[in-house]
């Protein structure tokens, strides 16, 4: 399925850590190779093999400037992982909600493990 | 009083979900609501309108757990269950996860693990899936979702720790 296989290349592109740091830096705005080899301790073709496979997710496009070739983030594309993940993270959070009143409820009546049984 | 922190998920290898959420209590009673029945039904419901009429628990290693919900209006059931492969009072519990009617194959490996530090407990539970395909079905059957998501929760979604 066409679909499922894009999202596999966008969670195999966001499964190391650097190329989310790449992600990040470029959530705050458009960069060239150059620039987002700086802050890491990688040589520039390290850095542009990452940027490859974030290209290859459509995670990341160039932009129009034939010099600098900047590199820059596609939200959309990363907006069908975070649809997925953020439905994910409700369901949870609402559970542990109910897990919060719980606790404060047990924290209130002493509880003992195992009496209750 | 200060309430506990927000749930984090993250992505961080290629067959795992990682969970983590901190949690106002000592983790003897996180680990409670976890693994006594009468506790875990009280909570672990997923979205509104479900309860939880089966929470069996058979708290060994090799022990069986089953749980069956159930919507309030239809009556429409879900079941799954699994083996415990390691347990380690009030800290830690491995069990294997699978739903009745899979919506992934093979069944997935969830691992609980609590801290506890200064009256705060912090709960991380990673689930793995058997496979990178396993976790594309989950992906997949949750993409039907009209949940927009901005991407300005990147920052949060993938809340790992960034080298720089």
């Amino acid at each position: 399925m066409k679909a499922t296989h894009r999202l596999d290349t966008i969670f195999a592109a966001l499964a190391d850590p650097t190329r989310r740091a790449i992600l990040a830096r470029l959530a705050s705005g458009q960069a060239s190779v150059t620039e987002l080899a700086e802050p890491f301790a990688m040589s520039q073709p390290a850095i542009s093999k990452h940027l490859k496979v974030l290209e290859r997710a459509g995670l990341v496009s160039r932009g129009r400037d034939a010099q600098r070739r900047p590199r820059r983030l596609e939200p959309k594309r990363l907006g069908e992982v975070t649809k997925w993940l953020e439905r994910y993270r409700r369901l949870w959070e609402g559970n542990y909600q109910r897990l919060d009143a719980l606790l404060d409820e047990l924290k209130t009546k002493p509880h003992t493990p195992g009496d209750d049984r | 009083m200060k309430r506990a922190g927000a749930l984090q998920l993250t992505t961080p290898g290629e067959r795992d979900l990682v969970m983590t959420r901190s949690f106002d209590a000592s983790r003897m009673l996180v680990f409670d609501a976890h693994t006594k029945p009468e506790l875990v039904r009280r909570w672990l419901l997923g979205p509104p309108g479900w309860s939880m009429p089966v929470c069996e628990i058979d708290l060994r290693v090799g022990g069986k757990y089953r749980y069956v919900w159930q919507h309030d209006r239809d009556g429409t059931k879900m079941g799954m269950g699994g083996v415990y492969r390691e347990i380690k009072a009030p800290e830690r519990i491995v069990n294997t996860e699978k739903f009745d009617e899979a919506w992934y194959p093979g069944e997935a490996v969830g691992t609980l693990v609590l801290v506890e530090q200064g009256g705060t407990t912090t709960l991380t539970h990673t689930m793995r899936y058997e496979s990178r395909a396993a976790r594309d079905a989950v992906i997949k059957s949750n993409m039907e979702s009209g949940v927009a998501a901005s991407y300005d929760r990147l920052a949060e979604l993938l809340a790992e720790p960034v080298h720089q």
